[in-house]
C-alpha cells in the first residue's frame, strides 16, 4: 500500500497516468511480473480510478457500472449489485447517474472495487466527495485488497488512518 | 466479440435516452433538402437533375454535424481514459462506437432519402440507386469521420478543424455515389462507381478504426 502524497502539480496524477498506462513515459519503462506498461497482461492487471468520474449520466448507476467492471472483466450483475450494496448505494441502482450527488457518482465507481480482480490498484484521489462513512468503506476494502497480497497506490492530501500505509512525498 | 455488443449497446442506450443529440443532424438533412426547391426552381425538370447531389452533401453535411458527439462525452467523462487503461483492443471498441454512429445517423439517413426523392422528383430508378450508394457508403463516412473527431477530442470549439481534416478524405466518395444517381438516370451501368465506394469501404473498415486508436490515445497523453 503506496500513499503518494505531494502539492498540486507535483506529478501524483502524472504518475498515476502513467503507470496505468494512459500516458507515455519519455525515458525508461514500467514493468510488472516482466509484463510492460501498455501490454494486455498487465492491463489486465489493473485497476485505474482517474479524476473524472468516468460515468454517463444517462446510463444508471448500475449499468454504468456495468460496462466499467465488463471493460476489465465479465462480472455477474448479482455481484455488481453486492458491490453497490456494499459501497452504501443500495436502492439507488436503477437511478440515473445525472441525478446522483458527487460523492454518490465517486461511490458508483468506487463500487468496481468490490468486484475487481486486479492486483495493482492505481487510485486517484479516491476519497474526493466522500463522507466519512464512505471514507471508511473504501479504506476497509483497500485494507482488505492488501491483505490478500494485492498492490494499491494511491493519492489523497486527506490524512487516511490506513494501517501498512508506506507513503512517497513527491 | 462480447465487449464490441456491450459497447455497442451502451452507445445506443446513451443516445437514445438523450435524442436531441440524433435528431439534430438529421432535421438539418430535411430542412436543408427541403429548402432547396423553395430556392431554385419547384419544377421538375430543373429538381431531378439536382436531386442526388443535393441529397448526398446534405447528407454528407449531417454525418459532419454528428461527429463531433462521436468522443465527446466519453472523453469528457473519462469512459475513454478507462477504455485505453483496459484490456481489451482499442480499435474493437472504437468500431463499436462507430457502429452505433452509423446505426443511429446513416440508417436513418437512408431511411429518409427515398421520401427526400420524391420531394425532388427522383424518378424510381434514381432512388433506388440513391439508396445503394447511401448504404455503401455512409459507413465509409462514420468511418473515416472517426479518425477526424478522435484527432480533434481535446480541442474545444474544433467543429470547423473537423471540416477541413474530413471534408477531403469525403469528396471522392460523394463524386462517385452522385454520379452514380445521376448516370443511373440516364439508363447507364453504375457497375465502376459502386465498386469503387465498395472499395472504399472496405479500405476504411480496415484502417478507420485502428488510426482512430492511435489517434485517441495520442490525444489522451
Amino acid at each position: 500500500m503506496l500513499r503518494i502524497t505531494g502539492a498540486n502539480g507535483s506529478g501524483k496524477t502524472s504518475l498515476l497516468k502513467i503507470l496505468a498506462g494512459v500516458s507515455a513515459i519519455e525515458q525508461g519503462g514500467v514493468k510488472w511480473n516482466q509484463h510492460l506498461v501498455k501490454s494486455d497482461e498487465y492491463q489486465s492487471d489493473i485497476f485505474y480510478l482517474g479524476h473524472q468520474a468516468a460515468l454517463s449520466g444517462e446510463l444508471s448507476s448500475l449499468e454504468n457500472l456495468e460496462y466499467l467492471s465488463n471493460l476489465n472483466k465479465t462480472t455477474k450483475q448479482q455481484q455488481l449489485i453486492q458491490a453497490l450494496e456494499a459501497i452504501g448505494l443500495i436502492g439507488y441502482e436503477d437511478e440515473y447517474c445525472i441525478n446522483l450527488s458527487a460523492g454518490q457518482k465517486r461511490r458508483v465507481i468506487l463500487a468496481g472495487l468490490f468486484v475487481s480482480k486486479a492486483k495493482i490498484w492505481l487510485l486517484d484521489e479516491p476519497f474526493t466527495a466522500l463522507d466519512p462513512a464512505g471514507v471508511k468503506i473504501v479504506e476497509q476494502r483497500i485494507s482488505q485488497h492488501c491483505d490478500n497480497g494485492g498492490l494499491c497506490l494511491f493519492t489523497t492530501h486527506q490524512d487516511s488512518a490506513l494501517a501498512n500505509q508506506r507513503i512517497l512525498a513527491l | 466479440m462480447n465487449i464490441y455488443l456491450q459497447t455497442l449497446s451502451r452507445d445506443l442506450r446513451v443516445a437514445l435516452r438523450n435524442p436531441s443529440s440524433i435528431l439534430n443532424p438529421l432535421l438539418f438533412f430535411v430542412i436543408s433538402v427541403a429548402l432547396f426547391p423553395l430556392a431554385i426552381s419547384p419544377e421538375a425538370a430543373t429538381l431531378s437533375q439536382i436531386a442526388a447531389g443535393i441529397i448526398w452533401v446534405a447528407s454528407m453535411l449531417a454525418v459532419l454535424l454528428s461527429l463531433n458527439a462521436l468522443f465527446h462525452h466519453d472523453y469528457e467523462n473519462g469512459v475513454l481514459e478507462q477504455m485505453i487503461t483496459s484490456h481489451h483492443s482499442l480499435p474493437l471498441l472504437i468500431l463499436a462506437k462507430i457502429t452505433a454512429h452509423w446505426l443511429l445517423t446513416g440508417i436513418p439517413i437512408i431511411l429518409l432519402s427515398p421520401l427526400l426523392g420524391i420531394f425532388l422528383f427522383l424518378d424510381g430508378e434514381g432512388i433506388k440507386v440513391l439508396m445503394i450508394t447511401l448504404l455503401l457508403a455512409t459507413p465509409s463516412l462514420s468511418l473515416i469521420g472517426s479518425i477526424g473527431a478522435s484527432l480533434i477530442v481535446g480541442v474545444k470549439n474544433s467543429g470547423m478543424l473537423l471540416s477541413l481534416l474530413i471534408l477531403p478524405l469525403y469528396i471522392p466518395i460523394l463524386i462517385f455515389a452522385s454520379s452514380a444517381v445521376s448516370q443511373a438516370q440516364f439508363g447507364l451501368a453504375i457497375d465502376g462507381q459502386l465498386y469503387f465506394l465498395a472499395m472504399f469501404l472496405i479500405l476504411s473498415l480496415m484502417s478507420a478504426p485502428f488510426v482512430s486508436a492511435i489517434a485517441l490515445k495520442i490525444s489522451l497523453e
